[in-house]
């Protein structure tokens, strides 16, 4: 048996075995860290029997609810903030000069490749000599500085294809710049805007390294209170509440993914209309 | 009006959360504190000269260049897999590569030590068949592959976006040439996937280097590595300049090879030329 691509059988089996086992590397993790936030002992390695307990106890539990909602408050404050700056840094550096342009995408990259640790211990050394005490505001503003770059670099490609002759004519014809901005410049990158976003909020929840280096005063988000449990040993509680986000991440996923798909199903009927 | 007022702020910003910073990791670098007074010194990049020291760079080195052969190895295949197939579900597929990130990096690496531990579940699966318990955690496997678990997505998208904007008929072309699978590999797939490859190296390799939750957690502590002496010098140990040097190494090594990389990826605009 041969298909179109002119290949066997038995290569597409090979083919589509190896992608599962692929993906079994990649999920079996995950999948064990969601079986046993269902375990009834707290030992990690064995299977005692079914039980909601862990989860109930987290929800109960000060430590890691605050901790949880920090992740969430850092993320979203970061996200939105940095899409803020970022963007409307972004539509400036379009009319920078040559030379000072390129100097600040350089800078502006200089994050995304510099390695999260020196990053993180920078913003520290940052915070202490300037005596600004290590705490929630310092944890945001190293979240929000280090997730502008990518804000930047996902709305300087769509201001790159607009026409800018659009925003000329918008001021031709009597809009003000802030108007123009607001009417014809916004709603063309808007895109980039949201995926700049996205992409700022799931940097900011998952991050650890950075974090670990630019709080104090007890304050801490998951990453660092599961860190500190390590040596230890994780409570399953965090297994239970990590699922809990994980099951709501996809859930959101699945829901815009839907929608998505049927949005673009009534455009095709309205274009054959 | 100009536009360009409105990259003013974020100017101030870069300079501010950038530059500064970076400005007093130098500083650190090549000061030392004597007596009460501030003196500037090459002392520490000399500290790091001893063979303690560079045999740590050397080791984080190493199990970094594993960790990416080891992605590319898995990362290839897959990709070209995904790009070439007509899954019906092509974008699902990919979606799934990707969403296991979302999942806290700390939770997931804890997950491998649930699974490689002795009395894990690697260790019971294997007893079903009679195998006795095996050392897994704390090895230098362990952080290997660990490293390949956490950055193996990021080897597969690169490449994966290249291959499926691929020409399909530079391929058919080849064949009516008369070229077998292993030559059209090798002149035409391979060499138009280059700047694939690249992004993912880079992408794997930087990370890999300066990790030190992975190590941590994976080796135990035996398998220290330049993020795990960097982490020490700061908070344990509390020498910020010798701290400081070794993350000027750390970071100039990677712009080295990211520079050396960049050589074959010309069509970078968005800044990251010079780096």
């Amino acid at each position: 048996m041969v298909n179109k691509n002119g290949e066997s059988r038995l290569s597409l089996w090979l083919q589509k075995g190896y992608l599962f086992l692929c993906f079994a590397f990649l999920y079996a993790p995950i999948v064990i860290l969601m079986i046993f936030s269902f375990n009834e002992s707290k030992s990690r390695g064995q299977w005692t029997g079914f039980s909601f307990k862990w989860y109930q106890e987290a929800f109960h539990n000060e430590q890691i609810l605050s901790a949880l909602y920090n992740t969430i408050l850092i993320a979203v404050l970061a996200a939105v903030i940095a899409t803020i700056i970022g963007t409307i840094a972004a539509i400036g550096l379009q009319d920078l000069g040559k030379v000072s342009k390129y100097i600040a995408l350089e800078v502006n990259y200089f994050p995304v490749i510099n390695p999260d640790i020196v990053t993180g211990i920078s913003l520290m050394l940052l915070f202490i000599f300037s005596k600004i005490e290590l705490g929630f505001v310092t944890l945001l503003l190293a979240h929000i500085s280090f997730c502008i770059p990518y804000v930047v670099l996902s709305v300087l490609p769509k201001l790159k294809q607009m026409d800018n002759n659009l925003y000329e004519a918008a001021l031709d014809l009597g809009a003000t710049p802030m108007y123009a901005l607001r009417k014809v410049i916004l709603p063309q990158i808007m895109p980039g805007v949201f995926t700049g976003m996205l992409l700022a909020f799931t940097l900011s929840l998952d991050d650890f390294v950075v974090s670990f280096f630019t709080t104090g005063n007890g304050v801490s988000n998951l990453s660092i209170t599961i860190y500190n449990m390590v040596r230890r040993g994780v409570s399953p509680q965090i297994n239970a509440i990590c699922t809990v986000m994980f099951v709501t991440v996809l859930l959101l996923l699945v829901i815009i993914n839907i929608r998505m798909n049927r949005e673009k199903k009534q455009m095709q009927k309205m274009d054959r209309i | 009006m100009k536009k360009k007022w409105f990259s003013y702020p974020y100017l101030l910003w870069m300079l501010l959360f950038t530059v500064i910073p970076m400005a007093l990791i130098l500083y650190y670098s090549l000061t030392d504190t004597v007596n009460g007074e501030t003196v500037f010194t090459l002392a520490n990049f000399q500290k790091f000269f001893q063979p303690v020291y560079l045999k740590v760079l050397w080791h984080s080195l190493v199990l970094a260049f594993y960790c990416t052969v080891g992605c590319l190895l898995i990362g290839y295949p897959m990709a070209a897999i995904l790009a070439n197939q007509h899954f019906v579900k092509k974008k699902f597929l990919i979606m799934l590569i990707m969403l296991p990130t979302w999942m806290n990096i700390l939770l997931r690496t804890y997950a491998w030590m649930t699974i490689l531990e002795r009395n894990g579940v690697l260790n019971s699966f294997l007893g079903f068949f009679g195998i006795e318990p095996m050392q897994f955690l704390y090895t230098e496997g362990a952080v290997i592959m660990g490293m390949i678990y956490n950055f193996l997505p990021f080897m597969v998208l690169p490449i994966y976006s290249v291959l499926v904007k691929m020409d399909k008929s530079l391929i058919e072309a080849a064949e009516d040439l008369g070229a077998n699978r292993i030559q059209i590999f090798r002149k035409v797939t391979f060499p138009l996937s280059a700047p694939g490859v690249i992004s993912g190296i880079v992408m794997v390799f930087m990370p890999a280097v300066s990790t030190f939750v992975i190590s941590r957690l994976l080796g135990g502590g035996q398998f220290a590595l330049i993020g795990n002496l960097i982490e020490q010098q700061f908070l344990w140990v509390g020498d910020w300049n010798f701290g400081s040097a070794l993350s000027i190494v750390m970071m100039v090594l990677i712009l080295l090879s990211m520079a050396v990389l960049n050589r074959y990826d010309k069509d970078k605009e968005a800044g990251g030329s010079l780096w």
